[in-house]
């Protein structure tokens, strides 16, 4: 089954919706895709039991509206190929052809690998948010949040909103990093009403500064963990704990199509130009696959490739200003949450960096490339694909993630087989 | 400036098995590889070790092989595992072919018994209803290709080889490294697809394969699955050309082969011969349809003209010795090629005839 667009958007987060909206305002025909079961992206994941933000309620009716825009969800794109995507959704596998590609395929969280982290009761920050969103059971939960970023009071907040207790959240930034980027905020009102919501949500809740979650302890499940702050070194008994990083951009999809690509600390971005156009003639990007710089950045972003792929190129340049000032707001991010060396060194030897394949950072020793590494040890080998550990190596300095393959979900068997995905352009 | 007996170059699986017996014969030995050992299309390969019939000389370096890998059984690097090849009939015209295969095996040496319907399918329930019979080969089995080329090099520079990290090109009686070192003795050159840059005058075309390999289903089959027909895909002329060969995992996954085509030199993975591959491997095993997939990969199997390898001295080239464009099948044949190899260059008796491998055939 083969279906063709004008416009194709991958990703229905801030970004892709923009761009869904922005495009089909010329009259083309749109499609927009996205593995989720709702769209709205990482950020306006919809929570069962406050629904989205009002922003979000907005942003998702106004892209979905539109004729012409198609829209559907649970959706993944397993590989491409020259001028279509293969998909595949719970029944079957499908064909997209396009004109023009908006990726908007957002980021994902980075874990970092400290003792411990491999329990039951561990989880990402994000991850955290987004199984409170779904209603896993927190009511009465002692939950220790830490990492780096913004991202934490979200998750905070999530997490007291369906019943947690909070015991604390603790950010590795050093407290004048952190206050030096507050005294910034001035310049992104909306960003600064957004932190001002946050903080209000969380009286009661500690934010302590410095200060890093060492090691997790516990037998069948995460019972305490060990924190490491101004204070020393402090045990703190709880029943979760949610650490994350930050945000890492997911290129596998602009990588296999041959997307250009360029630094972003120790992982990668897309490189684009003024109106979001790629390296590849046709595709577009937006949002977090361009650098980490939030939701405000991702929908501005959005919006101009919407434009572009469109053929608007004029309407995507009046957006250039907004863009510009947006990710001035991402380089501040960056620059105050920078990552101390300490955070790099929390795995030791014996702990596991590979979580498919149970491989522990010392058997990595003494490799210089991800391949020589996979080939001996398995590292990456396995359902995932290097996805977690393959941001891990390169954050700790080992080596970067090299060969990605089709598919880029675990597909079935079926959907890359057969009629389903038959092109026409066998024969 | 080094001197040794002999400058084993390339360290696939091919050129380590040959270093790691060379030196067990007392040679010194060098090996130069310039990337990762075990990291070419020894990295890409299923790892089954099988006697395939057809081209005699061919079984025959099969079977004397799978006689010597039986010292890596217990080897935690190898991951040998003894699963079995199970070949498969179709239809009746393929049952009628099944005492035939059965036949040539057998004057081969090779242990096969003949499978009735009800047979095959005690052994291999999962397989498609209506298949007519099959032809059991119980004590071949499968191992991990990398790991064991990284075993023969280590054990090797145990037996005082030494190891180098460069690409070689060959020099006057020797070779010289990336680095300007020049190391002086006999060079076997065991390139694999390589060949062509060292020795153009032995011809070799790249014939590309795909895998796939899923996540982990334990017990859905429990041999290595071929049909029948496999051999006209190996050893047939086509173009392109898919068959049925999946591989049960020691990890529980499964390995979805076989394609191949000539003239595609490139390591990207085409869907379109994909599709016809699995569509074969759905036919025959309909479970597969609802597996998950995890990696699709490609290799590029080094085939000589006539479907043997070239094991022996490189004519009219002084100290020149070679061992490549061993197809689909330098797993297997690894370690009967190494001792061909060697035990001519010391001036022994081989155990088996070298005629049939000798390079000199392809340049009368
Ligand atoms: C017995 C066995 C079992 C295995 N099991 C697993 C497993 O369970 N899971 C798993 O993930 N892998 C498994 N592997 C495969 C392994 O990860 C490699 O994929 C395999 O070694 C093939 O290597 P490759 O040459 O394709 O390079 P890979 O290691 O696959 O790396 C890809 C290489 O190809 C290049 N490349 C990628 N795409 C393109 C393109 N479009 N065009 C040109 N070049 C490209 C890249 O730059 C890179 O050098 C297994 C291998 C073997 C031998
Ligand atoms: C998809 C697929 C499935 C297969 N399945 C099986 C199977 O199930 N069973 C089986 O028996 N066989 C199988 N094979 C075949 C098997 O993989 C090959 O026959 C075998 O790996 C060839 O080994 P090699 O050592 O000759 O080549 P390679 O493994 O390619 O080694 C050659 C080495 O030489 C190095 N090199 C090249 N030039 C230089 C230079 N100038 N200086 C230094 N180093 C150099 C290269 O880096 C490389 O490491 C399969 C092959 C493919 C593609």
């Amino acid at each position: 089954m083969t279906e063709r667009y004008d416009v194709l958007v991958v990703g229905a987060g801030p970004a892709g919706l923009a761009a869904a909206q922005a495009a089909a305002s010329h009259g083309v025909r749109v499609g927009l895709r996205d593995a989720q079961a709702r769209a709205g992206g990482q950020v306006w994941r919809h929570d069962v039991l406050a629904g989205v933000p009002r922003l979000a309620r907005r942003s998702i009716a106004a892209a979905l509206a539109p004729a012409g825009v198609e829209w559907l969800a649970q959706t993944r794109v397993l590989l491409a190929e020259a001028g279509d995507l293969l998909v595949e959704d719970p029944q079957r596998a499908r064909r997209l052809e396009y004109a023009a590609l908006v990726l908007a395929t957002g980021a994902r969280e980075l874990l970092l690998p400290f003792p411990g982290w491999t329990l039951p009761g561990v989880t990402g920050a994000g991850g955290l948010q987004a199984l409170a969103k779904q209603d896993w059971p927190l009511a009465g939960k002692r939950v220790v949040v830490a990492g780096s970023g913004p991202l934490l009071f979200a998750a905070a907040a999530t997490a007291r909103r369906h019943g947690a207790r909070v015991l604390g959240i603790h950010e590795q930034a050093g407290r004048e990093a952190v206050a030096r980027f507050a005294v910034g905020l001035w310049r992104w009102p909306g960003k600064l009403a957004q932190a001002m919501a946050l903080r209000a949500q969380l009286l009661g809740t500690g934010y302590h500064c410095g200060s890093l979650v060492r090691r997790a302890l516990g037998a069948e499940r995460v019972q305490a963990v060990e924190i490491e702050g101004q204070h020393g070194v402090q045990r703190l008994d709880c029943d979760l704990v949610a650490v994350g990083y930050g945000l890492v951009p997911d290129l596998r999809l602009a990588h296999m199509l041959g997307c250009a690509s360029e630094a972003e600390g120790a992982h990668e971005r897309i490189s684009v130009d003024g109106a979001q156009r790629t390296s590849i003639a046709g595709v577009y990007a937006a949002g977090e696959v361009c650098g980490i710089g939030g939701r405000d950045c991702a929908r501005v972003e959005g919006a101009m490739a919407g434009h572009a792929a469109a053929g608007a190129q004029a309407r995507a340049a009046q957006l250039q200003g907004a863009r510009r000032h947006a990710r001035a707001f991402a380089a501040q991010l960056r620059r105050h949450f920078a990552l101390r060396p300490e955070v790099r060194g929390l795995a030791e030897p014996d702990t596991v960096v590979c979580r498919c394949e149970d491989v522990p950072l010392c058997a990595l020793d003494g490799y210089t490339d991800s391949r020589s590494a996979k080939l001996a040890t398995r590292c990456g080998m396995g359902a995932c694909q290097g996805r977690i550990c393959g941001s891990v190596l390169a954050e700790l300095g080992r080596f970067p993630r090299r060969g990605d393959r089709p598919p880029l979900f675990p597909a079935r068997l079926s959907s890359l087989s057969g009629e389903a995905a038959a092109n026409p352009r066998d024969a | 400036m080094s001197g040794f007996d002999l400058i084993v170059v390339g360290a696939g699986i091919v050129g380590a098995a040959c270093a790691d017996y060379a030196s067990a014969q007392g040679l010194k030995v060098a090996i130069v590889e310039s990337a990762t050992i075990g990291g070419g299309t020894t990295a890409a390969a299923m790892g089954h070790l099988v006697a395939v019939d057809g081209v005699p000389a061919e079984v025959a370096l099969a079977h004397y092989s799978l006689g010597l890998w039986e010292a890596f059984a217990d080897l935690p690097q190898a991951e040998f595992s003894r699963c079995g090849t199970l070949w498969v009939a179709g239809d009746e015209a393929d049952c009628a072919r099944i005492p035939d295969k059965l036949a040539r095996l057998t004057a081969a040496g090779v242990h096969a018994e003949a499978l009735d319907t009800r047979q095959l399918y005690e052994l291999e329930p999962a397989l498609v209803p209506g298949l007519g019979g099959g032809v059991l080969v119980a004590d071949e089995a499968v191992v991990y290709p990398p790991g064991v080329a990284r075993h023969l090099v280590d054990r090797a520079q145990r037996q005082g080889a030494t190891l180098y990290r460069h690409r070689a090109a060959l020099a006057d009686y020797g070779v010289t490294l990336g680095d300007s070192t020049r190391l002086h003795g006999p060079v076997l050159v065991a390139t694999g697809g390589a060949l062509a840059e060292l020795l153009p005058e032995l011809p070799l075309r790249p014939r590309k394969g795909h895998l796939v390999i899923t996540d982990r289903y334990p017990g859905l089959i429990h041999h290595q699955l071929l049909e029948l027909h496999y051999a006209d895909s190996a050893h047939g002329e086509a173009e392109a050309s898919v068959a049925f060969n999946v591989q049960p995992r020691p990890t529980g996954q499964l390995l979805i082969g076989s394609s191949r085509e000539f003239g595609k030199l490139g390591a990207e993975v085409s869907m379109p011969i994909v599709r016809r591959m699995l569509e074969r491997a759905l036919h025959f095993l309909p479970a597969l349809g609802e597996l998950q997939a995890l990696r699709i990969w490609t290799g590029l199997r080094p085939d000589s003209v006539d479907g043997l390898p070239y094991i022996g001295r490189v004519p009219q080239r002084a100290g020149l010795w070679v061992a490549a464009g061993h197809e689909g099948l330098g797993v297997t044949t690894s370690l009967g090629t190494a001792r061909l190899l060697v035990d001519q260059f010391l001036g022994r008796m081989p155990a088996l005839d070298p005629a049939p491998y000798d390079p000199a055939r392809v340049l009368a």
